[in-house]
């Protein structure tokens, strides 16, 4: 290419990624927020707070313990100052002055601010093939359609009230997946998360609605810690969905999620992400810094957990959701797209452990990167000696917008035994000038075109995503994009 | 009467990339209903002049002017010069990953409805436009779920873009070196498109090495191009005479 034209496809390119975040707007609620800072007595705080039994301040102690020897991972590809714990609210809730019987009482200014997001909660306008639970800051808002999913004998609820109404369960499950001392964040999330989402799927039930999570960040200065355990009983299936965004701010704000989920025999799990979390500025300042630990287990014979993720926000991401496949034929899944612009870098992938016999996994990731953007794909697959038969394909596929962006792949495999069969596919293409201009000789304009080749790029990915939610996230993405390309 | 109505004229056009010049005080003047061939030598500036009259963002326009159906088109975007009318059939048609012929086609004809402020048309409307199309080159409807142009023979890219002339109904279409490559059987193909195509409102300007393509396409014009500029203009006759002697008897000396 020549420089006269890099530049014009630079401007252009800039025209079109500089779209302002949609999402930037911050609510203001009366709020009830804890001091800044991380202490065992902060720990104490939340547990009190949410009046919860004795076995799960042991479990946040233990995990407090823990993180204070644990060190930040720094083998990602990924470059940021790390946060100042002790400069972060740990608990952050709007007011409320009772309990609340119905969606319909909940603060009206926070109602309106899910309703600019796209999520209605009151009865009249919710939508009415997915049930959603809100969650603002440190807690949930509330959860639509419980009774509905009730009669079928879905729970799905807060996982605060989770923890009241069916601790056993809660303690059964929480931290078998990933355990307190997984890495760094997961000890951090363990000792201080303050909600998040739970779905218990009982036997021989196919979930009648999507479920679905909406995150809001909301308050400036505090982190967002969220749990959410899914729980699919024999020959039960389920799909979920999950959706983040916060406002606009200069400084950075952590979020460190752990997600567990949990297949028996013949139970199937669907677990679909958008992650718009606000990705700073075009310089790079603020933004979301998203480390995020998800994992299902396949513990029971034929079950099969699917991971989508459609990653476009955070000025860090940090996100390798996996699939340990312990029960014989099941099966693991990961679609990922991964779209980085400006400053934004994200360094994920996934995980899949082969343990049972004829066990499959299929990872299929699609990169993309504008701006000086880092996007890189960070994958494992382990065969177990036991694990006879099994089969892995991955595909990493990176598209390159511009001339200052940037995309790696670190697929690790490590296989011990020879009767499993594993392919790895590998591309890099690169949105080019002459591609462009092809487009426009043909009357086709610049904006179209881009998103007819994303959304090209991207289609195995979009049609592993519910219905409602592929057609947005391929706007999301054309939209994200906008200006950046020429 | 569109006799004698010129659907483009190049005065004294000066274009260049990268600071270096390559069109030199061209001028070529094409009336609606003719056909004219560009030959010359490789880097004698035929597929710059091309890309300048599409717009492509690398070449600068120097100096001089062009007129589309009177109109200056300058300033214009290369998506606006198509919306007028104006095709270029590229000597390496690119290839899409990911983007299928249909959506692709479907999209530029969409466009160009748009454009004319008519209203879009819907995904089986168009499937018999494109249908009767694909006949005219002689290609299988199941080309159109292929991604454009990628895994696509030589001859295959070639026929592609007569079938999008043939789609967006261009009034000026500059074929560039649309022959090279092909076999007997393609070249004819390719040429009865041309020639079914082709009526008193519209124009061709074709673009070749060789005479072959010229048995088939006649053209009214053939004119040589040297060091970006004409330096010769004749009849059909003139091509025959380029293919026995070669240029160097036209060679003018610098």
């Amino acid at each position: 290419m020549t420089n006269q034209s890099n530049k014009t496809l630079n401007t252009n390119i800039k025209k079109l990624v500089n779209q302002p975040y949609k999402y930037g707007f911050s609510t203001n609620v009366e709020k009830e927020t804890f001091e800044k800072g991380l202490n065992e007595n902060v720990i104490r705080l939340i547990s009190e707070k949410k009046n919860e039994p004795e076995f799960l301040l042991n479990f946040r102690l233990k995990a407090y313990k823990k993180w204070k020897e644990m060190k930040c991972p720094e083998w990602a590809q990924l470059k940021f100052s790390e946060s100042n714990y002790q400069d972060i609210i740990y608990y952050s809730a709007p007011k409320s002055k009772k309990k609340l019987n119905s969606l319909d009482e909940v603060d009206p200014e926070i109602l309106k601010t899910f309703e600019k997001l796209g999520i209605s909660l009151t009865e009249q306008k919710r939508l009415t093939n997915v049930a959603v639970d809100a969650v603002f800051d440190s807690v949930s808002i509330g959860t639509t359609f419980k009774e509905e999913l009730a009669e079928y004998g879905v729970i799905f609820s807060s996982i605060s009230e989770a923890v009241h109404d069916y601790p056993d369960l809660i303690e059964k499950y929480l931290g078998t997946v990933i355990p307190i001392g997984d890495n760094y964040f997961t000890a951090l999330n363990s000792a201080v998360f303050t909600d998040g989402s739970f779905c218990y799927i009982p036997k021989g039930v196919k979930c009648p609605l999507d479920l679905s999570t909406y995150f809001r960040i909301n308050d400036q200065n505090s982190g967002q810690f969220e749990r959410t355990l899914i729980i699919a009983e024999e020959d039960s299936q389920v799909s979920y969905l999950e959706g983040c965004t916060a406002p606009q701010y200069d400084e950075n704000q952590l979020h460190a999620a752990v997600v567990e989920l949990i297949a028996l025999e013949n139970a199937s799990i669907k677990y679909s992400t958008v992650q718009n979390w606000y990705a700073g500025n075009e310089e790079g300042k603020g933004g979301i810094l998203n480390f995020v630990t998800k994992r299902g287990l396949c513990i029971g014979k034929n079950s099969k957990i699917s991971w989508t993720q459609v990653e476009t926000g955070s000025s860090i991401t940090w996100k390798y959701p996996g699939c340990v496949l312990i029960g014989d034929n099941s099966q693991g899944e990961f679609y990922s797209v991964a779209l980085t612009n400006n400053y934004q870098q994200t360094d994920t992938g996934s995980k899949m452990i082969h343990v049972g016999k004829n066990t499959r996994s299929r990872i299929v990731s699609k990169g993309i990167s504008a701006g000086n953007s880092k996007n890189t794909y960070r994958g494992l697959v382990t065969v177990n000696r036991k694990a006879i038969g099994a089969r892995n394909y991955s595909q990493c596929d990176s598209l390159l917008i511009g001339n200052s962006s940037n995309a790696n792949t670190f697929p690790f495999i490590s296989i011990q035994n020879s009767t499993s069969k594993i392919e790895h596919e590998a591309s890099t293409s690169k949105i080019g000038e002459e591609q462009i201009f092809y487009f426009l000789q043909r009357g086709i304009s610049l904006e179209e075109a881009v998103s007819l080749i994303i959304s090209g790029f991207c289609s195995e990915v979009f049609t592993e995503l519910p219905l409602e939610f592929s057609a947005e996230a391929d706007k999301l993405l054309s939209l994200k994009l906008e200006g950046s390309i020429g | 009467m569109t006799k004698n109505t010129p659907i483009l004229e190049i005065k004294n056009l000066q274009a260049s990339i990268n600071e270096n010049e390559i069109l030199k005080n061209l001028e070529l003047t094409i009336n609606k209903g003719e056909i004219h061939a560009i030959m010359g030598t490789n880097g004698s500036g035929k597929s710059t002049l091309s890309k300048v009259l599409a717009g492509h963002p690398a070449y600068t326009v120097t100096g001089g002017e062009i007129l589309y159906e009177g109109n200056s088109i300058l300033d214009l975007e290369p998506e606006e010069r198509s919306h007028l009318g104006i095709f270029l059939a590229f000597q390496y048609p690119i290839e899409i990953p990911g983007v299928s012929n249909e959506d692709f086609l479907y999209l530029s004809y969409n466009s160009k409805l748009k454009s004319l402020g008519e209203p879009e048309i819907s995904p089986i409307e168009f499937f018999t436009i494109i249908s009767e199309k694909l006949k005219l080159v002689e290609m299988s409807p199941t080309f159109l779920s292929r991604n454009v142009n990628e895994g696509f023979s030589g001859g295959e890219k070639k026929r592609n873009e007569i079938l999008q002339m043939l789609l967006l109904d261009s009034k000026l279409s500059i074929l560039d070196e649309t022959d090279s490559g092909l076999d007997i059987d393609a070249l004819k193909i390719i040429s009865k498109g041309i020639g079914s195509f082709m009526c008193e409102d519209k124009a061709i300007i074709l673009i070749t090495h060789y005479q072959r393509l010229l048995d088939y396409v006649k053209p009214d014009f053939i004119h040589v191009m040297q060091n970006g500029k004409i330096i010769k203009t004749g009849t059909a006759e003139l091509a025959k005479e380029l293919e026995q002697k070669g240029y160097e008897w036209l060679k003018v000396k610098e």
